[in-house]
């Protein structure tokens, strides 16, 4: 039975090489997984109007909206599907939807 | 040489016959004998006819079917005999133990013609007397092993007192009650040839 | 010294988990299977088990609870029967993939309907594909024996599978006979601590259970667990060796019984093993040579074993103990004839559906057989796909 740190597992992975019922043995590693060419509409950060209230934050599912030192930086578009919630949240229109093409 | 009894026991649910087959198991057990002690399961409850099983035998047994051909029957409750085929396979050199007040001439017309011997035990008075209750199981047990002989009869006491000290040893007045309703059935089962 | 006892199966079973003493039991009751339960919730109520109980609502969720307790890190056991074992299926499935060695005690009966409480075996060999080791027992003593080996086979690190030791419903879990136990501490001694290499309750190791799989990777997952039941084969032989050092019995893939010139076999599992074994004496002593096969472990499938004991035999029958409703047979039949196909030539096969739902199983009824096989060869006639033994027609 395989019991070493699968660092990469990869679809060139042979059998053996795999962890036993597809255990991961790590934490953290979702973020490993893009899923920012999901996206059909982006939200677009308009700075000067935030008054960073932070309420976009908690709403997003992907948890791409970084907060460093209490302030919100731009999307993680690595990661956000464009749902749009942070628009519909934002009372300030600091973030403005934009549907990809438009 | 093997050595083999087979034993089958008729009763109602709740009367003990599976109690029954399993003491004996028990003691034959403690005298060094291999054993099986083995109900027949269905969904029947409380006073619906039940069958139960014994092998004795001083090799280890191996079938695990049910008893076709018993050596020996005991029946614990005679109002079976009206509903029930009690000597099916019964072998006539064998024998038929039943818990009744009557008299054997009176039950033969209930055993099909069954030519082999019938020992009787009033087991319903015994236990009454002796526990206070009517627990038929324990003069039955001392009655098939007078009929069955297949163990000595005080080698039977000393190993059921050992076993009624352990099972009872919060209550020990019952066991002098057990061991008195079990002297008492030795003694008073009749045996009717035939 | 071992304990001379007279227990049921089902004492004996329970007996055994006493004297493991595993993390967890996570149960339901259901006939046959009821007893064993019960008498563990006395044990640790009596103080004689330190054994986490839990209580649950129903099979799906006792297996449940023992995955996620052995993911947990928990060595972990259940007991069920029938309806019982068909209602944790989806939860088998999830205990072999995620290679948790929980130890069941599955005590068979008839699956309904007609509804019916007694023994056969469409209980298990229904789950026969859920990825779980099967070992079969035939009478208490070897309840007892299986149950101590199957937790060491389950845990082993070339295996680490579930493991269902499955007995005979009433026929021996409820019938008392004379057996040995083994003396508690050399059980412990041979199983041993539960130390899983990966835990989730591991405060040094990060680790997630029960994952989700794409096309990409769920067939190689699923070779790996192949090759675990392959694995198995070696696993079992060895623990039956170490075994038979504390206990002073042998056990294996199969149990051969007088095959060394059978001319006519049978392959059979369970209880009626020990009546089939009767019967052959008598037929021997008649002068026909008859043997038996008996099929300890079903899961893995002793394929090798079987070919090789029945090099040699002009007839075999194969007892199927349920029926897959193939309308070609029972499981064993099917698993048999593929186990001789190419290795032994010229073997007459039958595969006899025989004991549902409890229907009594006796010396005549083996002997029957044998003489129905005795004469397919005399006569030249191959048998039937397959028939039901001694029905009213």
């Amino acid at each position: 039975m395989k019991d070493n740190l699968m660092k990469n597992i990869t679809p060139d992975n042979k059998w053996q090489d795999l962890t036993p019922g597809g255990f991961i043995y790590a934490s953290g590693n979702s973020a490993e997984f893009k899923t920012g060419d999901w996206r059909t509409a982006t939200p677009k950060f308009i700075e000067e109007k935030c008054k960073q209230c932070l309420l976009c934050v908690p709403v997003c599912p992907d948890c791409s909206i970084p907060v460093v030192d209490g302030k919100r930086l731009d999307f993680d578009f690595d990661h956000c599907k464009g749902c749009g919630i942070c628009a519909k949240v934002c009372p300030f229109d600091a973030i403005e939807f934009v549907k990809d093409g438009e | 040489m093997k050595k083999l009894t087979e034993i089958r026991w008729h009763g109602r649910g709740g009367q003990g016959a599976k109690t029954a087959s399993l003491l004996l198991a028990d003691v034959a057990f403690s005298t060094g004998m291999y054993i099986q002690g083995f109900p027949e399961y269905g969904p029947e409850r409380m006073g619906a006819p039940i069958t139960a099983y014994n092998r004795l035998s001083n090799e280890p047994l191996r079938v695990h079917s049910n008893i076709y051909e018993p050596d020996f029957v005991a029946v614990v409750d005679d109002t079976l005999l009206e509903s029930v085929d009690v000597t099916a396979g019964l072998k006539e050199e064998g024998a038929i133990v039943i818990n009744t007040k009557k008299d054997p001439k009176e039950l033969l017309p209930l055993l099909k013609g069954y030519k082999g011997k019938i020992y009787t035990i009033d087991a319903a008075k015994i236990s009454l007397e002796c526990i206070g209750k009517n627990i038929p199981n324990t003069p039955m047990l001392a009655a098939m092993v007078h009929a069955s002989k297949v163990m000595d009869e005080q080698l039977f006491l000393d190993n059921m007192r050992a076993s009624f000290k352990h099972k009872f040893a919060t209550k020990p007045e019952v066991v002098d009650g057990n061991m008195k309703a079990l002297s008492m059935a030795l003694e008073e089962v009749k045996v009717y040839e035939g | 010294m071992a304990i001379s006892e007279r227990l049921s199966g089902n004492e004996a079973v329970s007996f055994a988990i006493k004297q493991i003493n595993p993390d967890v039991v996570a149960a339901f009751p259901i006939t046959p299977s009821t007893e064993i339960p019960q008498f563990i919730s006395q044990y640790i109520a009596n103080g004689e088990m330190t054994t986490v109980y839990v209580p649950v609502e129903s099979e799906h969720s006792s297996m449940s609870a023992c995955v996620g307790a052995q993911a947990a890190g928990a060595r972990s056991m259940t007991a069920t029967s029938s309806c019982g074992l068909a209602y944790m299926f989806e939860m088998l499935y999830i205990a072999a993939s995620n290679r948790l060695p929980i130890t069941m005690a599955c005590v068979n009966r008839a699956l309904s309907g007609p509804i019916n409480i007694n023994n056969d075996h469409s209980d298990s060999m229904g789950a026969r594909d859920a990825g779980w080791i099967q070992i079969y027992a035939e009478n208490a003593q070897e309840a007892y024996d299986n149950f101590i080996q199957c937790v060491r086979i389950g845990e082993h690190k070339d295996v680490h599978l579930p493991v269902m030791a499955c007995q005979d419903g009433f026929i021996t879990s409820h019938a008392v006979e004379r057996m040995e136990l083994i003396e508690t501490d050399k059980v412990k001694a041979f199983v041993g601590e539960y130390n899983p290499e990966k835990y989730l309750l591991n405060p040094d190791e990060i680790l997630a259970v029960g994952t989700y799989d794409t096309p990409q990777y769920y067939m190689e997952h699923k070779k790996a667990q192949t090759e675990a039941m392959k694995n198995a084969r070696q696993v079992i032989k060895d623990i039956a060796k170490e075994f038979e050092t504390i206990s002073g019995r042998k056990y294996d893939m199969i149990e051969e019984y007088r095959m060394e010139d059978a001319e006519y076999a049978m392959v059979i599992i369970g209880s009626s093993a020990g009546t089939a074994k009767e019967a052959i004496d008598e037929l021997r002593t008649a002068g026909v040579k008859a043997g038996l096969i008996k099929v300890r472990v079903f899961r893995p499938f002793p394929l090798e074993e079987i070919a090789a004991a029945l090099k040699g035999v002009k007839a075999v029958a194969i007892m199927d103990k349920t029926d897959s409703f193939s309308a070609a047979g029972g499981p064993l039949g099917a698993e048999v004839k593929a186990a001789i196909y190419g290795k032994v030539d010229g073997l007459v096969a039958a595969n006899y559906i025989y004991g549902l739902g409890g229907r009594d199983v006796r010396v005549e009824h083996i002997k029957l057989v044998f003489d129905e096989i005795a004469e397919l060869v005399k006569s030249g006639k191959q048998p039937e796909t397959y028939k039901y033994l001694a029905i009213r027609e």
